[in-house]
C-alpha cells in the first residue's frame, strides 16, 4: 500500500512546478495552464486524504474545485482574448502599463 | 489470481479483435452497400487469380496493403510530433470505450462465474462519455498539425460539433439512467429483462394489459431518448448527415486532407470503430443488449404462462448472438443513413444540437421524473 | 515493491515529466498537450485512490473540455514568435520555487505516521456516495456552483464579443 506521504510529496512537487511555471513563463496562456497544474495538485491532495481518512467530503470538494476551475479557465481565456485584441501580444511584460 | 488476470486479458483481446475486424468488415459493407443503394457495382477491380469476391479482395486485402505501403508524408511546415500523435488520439478512445459494453450475461464454467464484459466498473456509462470526450483531440490536433487552412477549418468545425453533441448525448441518456436506476451497463441490461408489467403498479390494470407483456426495453420506456441519442451519436461520430468536418465536396477532406497511408487508415478505422461503439451503446441502452425477449437464465418464460427450459450453455450463445445481431443491425442502419441523407450545413448542425436536442433532452428528463414519481406514489 | 507501489512510481514519474514539459516547452500547443497528458495521469491516480467518479469527471471535464477550450484559444491567438528567455527571471523564479519546495518539504516530512487507509467499502467513491454527499450535506454549494457556472458562461460571451 502506498503511504500517504508519497501522494503528498507528489502533490507538493507538482504544485511547485506549477508555481515555477507562473513565475518564469512569459505567455499568458501558459501561465493559466500552470495555474491549472496547481489546482490539480491540490485535487490530488484532497483525494489522497479522502482515501486515507475514509471520508467522501474530499471527493465532493474536488468536484467543486473542478467546477470553479472550469469557470475560472473560461473567464481567464476570455480575458486573454480581449487583451490580445487590444495589445496584439500575449506577453505579460507588454501589459504592465495602463496606457494604450 | 493468475486465472482472473488471464480471463480478463482473454476478454479484452477478444473484444479488441472483434471490434477491429468488424471495423474492417464495415468498410467493405459500406462500399458495396453504398454501391447497391446508388445502383452501381462498386469496387470490384482488384482480384486474385480472377477471384474478386464481391469486392472483398479489393476492400479487405488490396486496400490495407495500399494504405500500409504508402509513403508516410508529414507536411514540411507542419508539426511532426503532433501530426503523428493525432491519429493515435483518434483511434484510442474508439477502441477503449468498448471495454464496458456487456456482450452477454454470465458464463458459468464449473465454479467460476465469468461476467461477459471486459470491465465492470461502477461508473459504467460515464467511462464511455469520458473517453468519447477525448476523441475531440484527434481532430483538433490533426487539423492544427497539418498547417493547412482547409484542415484547420474542418478541424475547428468538427471539434465544435463534437463538443456540442456530447452535451446532448449525455443529457438524453439521463432519462434511461433514471428509469433503470443505475450507471452500470450490465445492470441496465439486466434491468431490461423484466416485463413492463412488473414495473407498473398493481392498480393500473388497463395499462398493464395493453403494454405489460412487452419486455422493459429502453425503446419502449424512453422512445424520445432513443431518438435524441441516435442523432447525437451519429453527429458525434461525424457521419453523414453531420460530416461537414470532412465534407468531401466542400473542404477537400477536411481535417484529414494531409494524411495518407497508415495514419489515414487509423482515422478510417477510428471512424468505423466508433460506429461499432455507437451501435453497441444504442443496443445496450435501448434494445436490451444481450437480452432475448422472455429469455431468462434458465430458459424462456413467456408472459402467457408457458416456459421452455434450456441448459446454460445454450442460453449463453443465444444471448451473445442476439447482442451481435443487434449491433450489426445498427451498424447497417448507420451506413444506410449515410447514403440516404444530404449533409447539414454547419449552422444547421449547431442549431440542431443546441436549440433542438438539448431542450428536448431536458424535457425528456422532466417527463421521466414525473412519471417515475407518479408510479412510485401509486404503488 | 508491491504492484501498487510500482504503479504509483510509474505514474508519478510520468506526471512529474509531463508537468516539467508544460513549464519548459516553447511551443504552446506542445505545452497544452503535455498538460492533457498530466491531467489524464492524475485521473488514473484518482482511479487508484478509489475515486472512480471523480476520475471520470476529471477526464470528462478537465481533459476533455477545458483543455479543448485552451487549444481553441491557442489556435486562435498564437503569434508566430516564440518567447525569449530571460536569465534574471529564471533565477528569481527558481529561487522562489525552491523556497516553496523547502517549505512544503518541511511540512510534509514530519514524524507522525500516516493513518492506515480505512478499509474501502464497495460504495466508497462510487456515484451513489458522491451524490449522497453532494445533495444532502453540500447542496447549497452545489446550487451556488451552478449559478457560478452560469455567470461564467455569460461573462465569457460578453468578454469574447468583438466590439463593433
Amino acid at each position: 500500500m502506498v503511504p500517504l506521504s508519497h501522494y503528498l510529496i507528489l502533490s507538493a512537487v507538482i504544485f511547485t512546478i506549477g508555481v515555477f511555471g507562473v513565475l518564469i513563463r512569459r505567455n499568458l496562456i501558459v501561465i493559466l495552464m500552470s495555474v491549472e497544474l496547481m489546482l490539480n495538485a491540490v485535487n490530488l491532495t484532497f483525494i489522497a486524504f479522502s482515501r486515507f481518512l475514509g471520508s467522501t467530503a474530499g471527493q465532493t470538494m474536488v468536484f467543486f474545485v473542478m467546477a470553479v476551475a472550469a469557470a475560472e479557465a473560461v473567464i481567464g481565456l476570455a480575458i486573454i482574448i480581449s487583451v490580445y485584441r487590444h495589445r496584439q501580444s500575449l506577453d505579460p511584460q507588454a501589459m504592465q502599463l495602463l496606457k494604450w | 489470481m493468475i486465472v482472473d488476470i488471464a480471463i480478463i486479458t482473454a476478454k479484452a483481446v477478444l473484444v479488441l479483435l472483434v471490434v477491429l475486424n468488424l471495423a474492417g468488415l464495415l468498410g467493405w459493407i459500406e462500399r458495396k452497400g453504398s454501391a447497391l443503394i446508388q445502383d452501381r457495382i462498386g469496387a470490384n477491380r482488384a482480384s486474385i487469380f480472377g477471384f474478386a469476391g464481391m469486392g472483398l479482395v479489393n476492400t479487405l486485402i488490396a486496400d490495407p496493403i495500399k494504405f500500409l505501403t504508402k509513403e508516410d508524408f508529414i507536411p514540411p511546415a507542419g508539426d511532426k510530433f503532433l501530426h503523428t500523435l493525432a491519429p493515435c488520439m483518434a483511434l484510442f478512445p474508439a477502441l477503449v470505450t468498448f471495454a464496458v459494453i456487456p456482450f452477454g450475461d454470465v458464463l458459468v464454467l464449473g465454479e467460476r462465474v465469468i461476467n461477459l464484459q471486459v470491465a465492470n466498473i461502477n461508473i459504467g456509462i460515464l467511462y464511455i462519455f469520458a473517453f468519447a470526450s477525448l476523441g475531440v483531440y484527434g481532430i483538433v490536433i490533426g487539423a492544427w498539425a497539418s498547417n493547412n487552412k482547409f484542415s484547420l477549418l474542418g478541424g475547428v468545425r468538427g471539434s465544435a460539433q463534437m463538443i456540442s453533441y456530447e452535451v446532448a448525448m449525455g443529457l438524453s441518456v439521463i432519462g434511461v439512467l433514471m428509469t433503470y436506476g443505475t450507471l452500470e451497463l450490465q445492470e441496465i441490461t439486466r434491468g431490461q429483462g423484466v416485463l413492463i408489467a412488473d414495473l407498473l403498479p398493481e392498480s393500473w390494470s388497463a395499462v398493464r394489459l395493453a403494454i405489460g407483456w412487452l419486455p422493459a426495453w429502453g425503446i419502449f420506456l424512453q422512445p424520445l431518448a432513443f431518438l435524441l441519442f441516435f442523432v447525437a451519436a451519429v453527429a458525434e461520430t461525424k457521419r453523414i448527415p453531420f460530416d461537414l468536418p470532412e465534407g468531401e465536396s466542400e473542404l477537400v477532406a477536411g481535417y484529414h486532407v494531409e494524411y495518407s497511408g497508415g495514419k489515414f487508415l487509423m482515422f478510417f478505422a477510428a471512424e468505423f470503430a466508433e460506429i461499432v461503439t455507437a451501435s453497441g451503446l444504442i443496443t445496450v441502452l435501448f434494445f436490451g443488449g444481450w437480452q432475448v425477449p422472455y429469455l431468462q437464465r434458465d430458459g424462456f418464460h413467456f408472459p402467457w404462462g408457458g416456459a421452455w427450459l434450456l441448459p446454460h450453455l445454450a442460453v449463453v450463445p443465444l444471448q451473445v448472438g442476439a447482442f451481435s445481431l443487434k449491433v450489426l443491425f445498427f451498424c447497417w442502419v448507420q451506413i444506410v443513413v449515410r447514403w440516404t441523407f444530404p449533409r447539414f450545413r454547419y449552422d444547421q448542425v449547431m442549431r440542431l444540437g443546441w436549440k433542438m436536442l438539448l431542450p428536448a433532452a431536458l424535457v425528456n428528463v422532466l417527463i421521466t421524473a414525473l412519471v417515475i414519481f407518479y408510479i412510485q406514489g401509486a404503488s | 515493491m508491491s504492484g501498487s507501489e510500482i504503479l504509483f512510481f510509474f505514474l508519478a514519474g510520468l506526471l512529474v515529466l509531463s508537468a516539467l514539459l508544460v513549464v519548459f516547452l516553447r511551443n504552446v500547443v506542445h505545452c497544452a498537450m503535455a498538460l492533457v497528458g498530466a491531467l489524464f495521469l492524475i485521473a488514473i491516480l484518482f482511479f487508484t485512490l478509489h475515486a472512480p467518479m471523480v476520475g471520470a469527471l476529471q477526464i470528462l471535464v478537465y481533459a476533455g473540455a477545458i483543455m479543448v477550450l485552451f487549444l481553441f484559444v491557442i489556435m486562435l491567438l498564437t503569434p508566430a514568435a516564440l518567447e525569449a528567455r530571460r536569465g534574471l527571471w529564471w533565477s528569481f523564479g527558481g529561487i522562489m520555487a525552491l523556497l516553496l519546495a523547502a517549505a512544503l518539504a518541511a511540512v510534509t516530512a514530519n514524524d507522525n505516521p500516516a493513518p492506515d487507509p480505512v478499509a474501502a467499502t464497495e460504495l466508497f467513491g462510487s456515484p451513489e456516495s458522491l451524490a449522497q454527499s453532494l445533495f444532502t450535506e453540500f447542496v447549497l454549494p452545489f446550487e451556488i456552483a451552478s449559478v457560478l457556472l452560469l455567470v461564467a458562461m455569460v461573462g465569457a460571451v460578453v468578454l469574447g464579443k468583438k466590439e463593433r
